[in-house]
């Protein structure tokens, strides 16, 4: 693929989640810009990332322009905050017209219903409740004798 | 009736006590989630204020947005939270009438996308009041119509303007805007196609938003 061919992705908040999704992305060749409002968060890209950095918060459309939200192909919403997700999700949506929005929500509750608003909503939370309760399921748990009660 | 607050900093705090007034006669629950705002807050209003994180579906349950409330009314620090607060409280729990604070003047942006008013700020109202103020200013806004999607805006003739000495019928006003009033030597009248412009003039306009820079051009010519 050459260069002004690839697909753009605005990865808003740096953290643990969002480095590693903009990492990953520019791994599979996506052109990839990352916003936080941390100047530290651009040492978790790593010394050699080639993508692009915008020091801000994602409420700030000027720093949503300047990351290149007008002409992104996907947006990745996860900053620390659902409230702040969930309004800048709808900002990129709305305003800028991004038609690939997925945006990170802590809260299960928030995330079925902003699902239901026709909003990308990913929940870990749900995730982590689903996997350990499988793992707990398939613990094996050693043969008890039955409980008697007098 | 039935009001809802959010946020029991010292806006909401007011707010509730206006309300419980005597004599009003009004049903307030406010939310507070800081432990030690929510236990000064108890000593005052008792089971009137309850702790919680007001932007969690379950906290809102609790305070009875079901029911619905009349008004919600979300006055916390955060933008953000107020926002997503007033969306679930309209579109989750269908509540006619929200209103929201809004801190930063450069979000009210993203309170009127997704059609959030009331809004009220301080920052805002106040910068206003300056402005009004300041006569460096030439168009200063007075009165915004947002659900009409109109406001309204007060400027000076002065000399040099080139609508000083036209009639109101002369001038081409940009379309989706109109003069209200003259106020000469602190006497004010209706301005009607007659009317003459002179220097010294405070004239109220109303039109769209996004119409000031043709409405300048026309009389102030900047």
């Amino acid at each position: 693929m050459s260069y002004g061919e690839r697909v753009k992705a605005l990865v808003i908040g740096c953290g643990r989640v969002g480095s590693n999704v903009a990492l990953q992305l520019a791994e599979e060749g996506w052109e990839v810009t990352a916003v936080d409002e941390k100047e530290e968060a651009l040492t978790r890209l790593g010394e050699n990332w080639r993508g692009g950095f915008v020091l801000g918060h994602g409420m700030d459309v000027d720093v949503l322009r300047e990351a290149g939200i007008e002409d992104a192909d996907a947006v990745v919403v996860a900053t620390n905050g659902d409230n702040t997700n969930l309004v800048v999700a709808q900002v990129a949506m709305k305003r800028f017209d991004n038609q690939c929005v997925v945006v990170r929500i802590l809260d299960p509750a928030r995330a079925d219903f902003y699902r239901t608003l026709g909003l990308r909503t990913i929940c870990p939370t749900k995730t982590a409740i689903s996997e350990l309760m499988d793992a707990a399921r398939a613990c094996e748990i050693p043969s008890r004798e039955p409980v008697t009660t007098t | 009736m039935y009001v809802l607050i959010a946020g029991g900093g010292k806006i909401g705090a007011n707010l509730a006590r206006s309300l419980l007034r005597d004599g009003h006669g009004h049903e307030v629950t406010l939310i507070e989630q800081r432990r030690d705002r929510y236990e000064r807050l108890e000593h005052e209003f008792e089971h009137q204020v309850q702790m919680g994180d007001a932007t969690e579906i379950h906290v809102l349950d609790r305070a009875g947005i079901a029911r619905p409330p009349d008004v919600v009314v979300a006055v916390t620090g955060d933008d953000e939270d107020n926002l997503i607060i007033c969306q679930l409280a309209r579109e989750k729990y269908g509540v006619g009438k929200v209103v929201a604070r809004v801190n930063d003047p450069r979000n009210q942006a993203h309170f009127d996308l997704l059609g959030i008013s009331a809004t009220v700020s301080a920052t805002a109202s106040i910068m206003a009041l300056i402005e009004h103020e300041v006569p460096e200013h030439d168009l200063i806004h007075l009165l915004e119509l947002r659900k009409e999607n109109l406001e309204i805006v007060e400027v000076q003739i002065d000399k040099s303007a080139p609508a000083a000495g036209k009639r109101v019928e002369k001038l081409k006003l940009p379309d989706g805007s109109r003069l209200i009033s003259i106020t000469r030597n602190g006497r004010s009248e209706i301005a009607i196609g007659s009317t003459e412009l002179q220097p010294g003039d405070q004239v109220l306009a109303i039109l769209q938003p996004g119409k000031e820079d043709e409405l300048r051009r026309v009389l102030l010519k900047n």
